[in-house]
C-alpha cells in the first residue's frame, strides 16, 4: 500500500541476550485503526518500543512518513508525531492529574489538544485534577494515560493493552473514547489480547506470534476466520 | 545549668552551621532525587567553590561588591565544570551498579583534590567578610556577626525559592517527574539528558555556592571537600535521600546536634552525630521524611 505512513520493516529487537522480535514488518495507513493482536510475550509491547526508539532494534528499519526513523531517542519521535501509550500507564504518582497533563504537553507542535480538550473527552479527569495521580483507580489511571499521551499532539497514537485489567463497563467506555479518537482522524495502532474489544475499534489486524507476524488481514475477514482466531489466540 | 546565654549561643551557631550544610546537601540531594547517583564529589565541587572564590577575590580586589561577584562566579564556574563531567563522565553511570558510582565519584575526589593542590597549594587561605557586613550586633548577650545573620536569612530563602520551583513550575515538573520515572518522560516527549545536565548543573551551583559563601568564616585547606561530604552525607541520610525538606530538617538536626554534643561530650562531638544516623538508619533507613524505595 503506497500511503502508509508508518512502515515497520524486518524488526529485530533483543533486551540484552534475549531476542523477542525476529523479522516484524507492518504498516499503517493515514486514518487507520490496525490491531496488533497476541498473548502475553510475543512481542506486541517490543515492537512499540521499537518504534518510539525506547528499546532500538538491532535490525531492521521504521519509517514514518517516509522518513527513517530507526533508533531515533524517544523525545524526537515524539516531536515527529508519534505517541506512545505504555501498557503499564506509568502515571507520575506524586504529580497530580493536571501535573501530569502538562509534563506531556508539546506546545511546540500543532494539533490543538489542550488540557480543557483533554478533560472534555474524558470528563472525569477534569473532577480529578488536582488528586495525585497515585491515588486514581486502575480504569482512571487508564484514562488519564492516554489524555496525557493525547497532550503531546500525536497524529499516530500506538495504544498497549488500553483494555488491561479494566472492568467490562470500563473497557466499553473506553472503546467508545478510542473511537471518537480514531473519527477525529488520529491514526491508531493498538496492542491487544481482548479480541472483542480490538475488532470493534480495528480496520485491520496483524496477528503476532514468537517474534513474528503470523496473519495479517482486514478486521472483517479476521472475524470470520475461526480457525485462525483458534490458532493463534487460543480462544 | 549552664548559662542560658551561652545555650543561645550554641544553638544560633548550631543553626549557622545548619543553614551551610543544607545549601550544600540540597545539591547533594537533588542529584540523587533525579539521577539516582550519589556524587561522592559533591564536597570537591564545594571545595572548588571555595577556591574559586579565594582566587576571583585575589583578581578582583576586595572593593565594595566584589566578594558578592566573587561568590556569583565561583558558584558558577562549579556549575560549569558539573555540566562538563556530567556529559563527559557521569551520564555513563546512569543505572550502573552503586559500586561503579562509588568507586566512579571516589576517583573524582581524589583527582579534583590533587588538582586543587596544584594551583593552590597545601596552604591554608581566607577572604575577609564582605564591606558592610563585617560588623555584629549583641542578641541575649551573644555577639552575632552580621555575615552570620545574611547566612540565616539567605539560606531559607534559597530553601524557599527551590520549593517554589519544584512546586509551581513547569521546570520544578519537570523535575519531579523525572525522578519518579525518567523513561516515561522520554516517551513523552521530553528531552531527559538535557534535564539532567540542569539538574547537575544546578545541584553541584548549590555546591559551590555554598563553598563560596563559607570562605568569611572558615579557612579553605585541603581537605575540606571530604569533610564536607561527610556531612553532607549524614545530613541526607537523617533527612532522607532525595527529600528535600528531608535535607533542611537533617541540616537543623545535624547543627543542634553537633554544638550541644560539643557542650556535653567536648572530645566526641562527632561521634553524636554519627551515632544519630546510625539510630535513623536502623529506625527507619529511608531516613526521617524519604520514601522507602520500592
Amino acid at each position: 500500500m503506497p500511503d502508509r505512513v508508518l512502515v515497520v520493516e524486518d524488526l529485530y529487537t533483543a533486551y540484552g541476550l534475549s531476542q523477542v522480535l525476529f523479522g516484524v514488518s507492518l504498516g499503517v495507513a493515514a486514518g487507520e485503526c490496525v490491531c496488533l493482536l497476541g498473548r502475553n510475550g510475543v512481542g506486541k509491547t517490543t515492537t512499540m518500543r521499537s518504534i518510539m526508539g525506547l528499546t532500538p532494534p538491532r535490525r531492521g528499519r521504521i519509517a514514518w512518513k517516509g522518513q527513517d526513523i530507526t533508533g531515533r531517542e524517544p523525545f524526537k519521535v515524539v516531536s515527529l508525531g508519534i505517541g506512545f501509550v505504555p501498557e503499564d500507564r506509568r502515571i507520575f504518582a506524586d504529580l497530580t492529574v493536571w501535573e501530569n497533563l502538562d509534563v506531556a504537553s508539546r506546545r511546540q507542535r500543532s494539533g490543538g489538544w489542550t488540557v480543557e480538550r483533554v478533560y472534555d473527552l474524558f470528563p472525569k479527569l477534569r473532577e480529578l485534577r488536582d488528586r495525585q495521580g497515585g491515588f486514581l483507580s486502575g480504569g482512571e489511571q487508564q484514562m488519564l494515560t492516554i489524555a496525557r499521551t493525547l497532550m503531546g499532539n500525536p497524529e499516530l497514537l500506538l495504544l498497549d493493552e488500553p483494555s488491561e485489567g479494566l472492568a467490562p463497563l470500563v473497557v466499553e467506555h473506553m472503546t467508545e473514547q478510542i473511537g471518537r479518537l480514531k473519527r477525529e482522524g488520529l491514526t491508531i495502532l493498538l496492542a491487544e489480547q481482548n479480541v472483542e474489544f480490538s475488532l470493534d475499534l480495528a480496520d485491520r489486524v496483524y496477528v503476532l506470534e514468537k517474534g513474528l507476524i503470523r496473519y495479517e488481514g482486514s478486521a472483517r475477514e479476521f472475524r470470520e476466520d475461526e480457525s485462525i482466531r483458534h490458532q493463534y489466540l487460543a480462544l | 545549668m549552664p548559662d542560658p546565654s551561652f545555650i543561645f549561643a550554641q544553638s544560633l551557631s548550631g543553626l549557622t552551621a545548619a543553614m551551610y550544610l543544607f545549601l550544600i546537601a540540597s545539591g547533594l540531594s537533588l542529584i540523587f532525587g533525579v539521577l539516582r547517583v550519589l556524587n561522592f564529589a559533591h564536597g570537591s565541587f564545594y571545595m572548588l567553590g571555595a577556591y574559586g572564590a579565594y582566587q576571583l577575590v585575589q583578581w578582583l580586589g576586595t572593593g565594595h561588591g566584589r566578594f558578592w561577584w566573587a561568590t556569583l562566579g565561583a558558584a558558577l564556574g562549579v556549575a560549569i565544570l558539573g555540566g562538563l563531567v556530567e556529559r563527559l563522565l557521569f551520564r555513563y553511570l546512569y543505572g550502573k551498579e552503586e559500586l561503579y558510582q562509588l568507586l566512579f565519584t571516589y576517583a573524582l575526589v581524589l583527582i579534583l583534590s590533587d588538582v586543587a593542590k596544584i594551583f593552590w597549594g597545601t596552604q591554608q587561605k581566607s577572604v575577609s567578610r564582605p564591606p558592610g557586613l563585617t560588623g555584629s550586633f549583641s542578641l541575649f548577650g551573644t555577639t552575632v556577626p552580621y555575615y552570620n545573620l545574611f547566612i540565616l536569612l539567605l539560606s531559607p530563602a534559597i530553601a524557599l525559592g527551590f520549593w517554589f520551583v519544584l512546586r509551581r513550575t513547569r521546570a520544578g515538573r519537570f523535575i519531579r517527574a523525572a525522578a519518579l520515572d525518567r523513561e516515561t518522560l522520554g516517551a513523552l516527549g521530553v528531552n531527559v539528558d538535557r534535564l539532567y545536565l540542569g539538574v547537575f548543573m544546578l545541584g553541584s551551583f548549590l555546591g559551590g555556592l555554598g563553598g563560596a559563601l563559607v570562605t568569611p568564616v572558615k579557612s579553605i585547606v585541603p581537605g575540606m571537600d571530604t569533610e564536607m561530604i561527610v556531612e553532607a552525607f549524614i545530613v541526607v541520610v537523617i533527612g532522607g535521600l532525595g527529600s528535600f525538606w528531608g535535607t533542611f530538617l537533617g541540616a537543623l538536626i545535624y547543627g543542634q546536634v553537633l554544638s550541644f554534643g560539643i557542650l556535653f561530650v567536648p572530645r566526641f562531638s562527632i561521634f553524636s552525630v554519627f551515632a544519630l544516623m546510625a539510630a535513623v538508619l536502623i529506625i527507619r533507613p529511608w531516613g526521617l521524611l524519604g520514601k522507602p524505595l520500592k
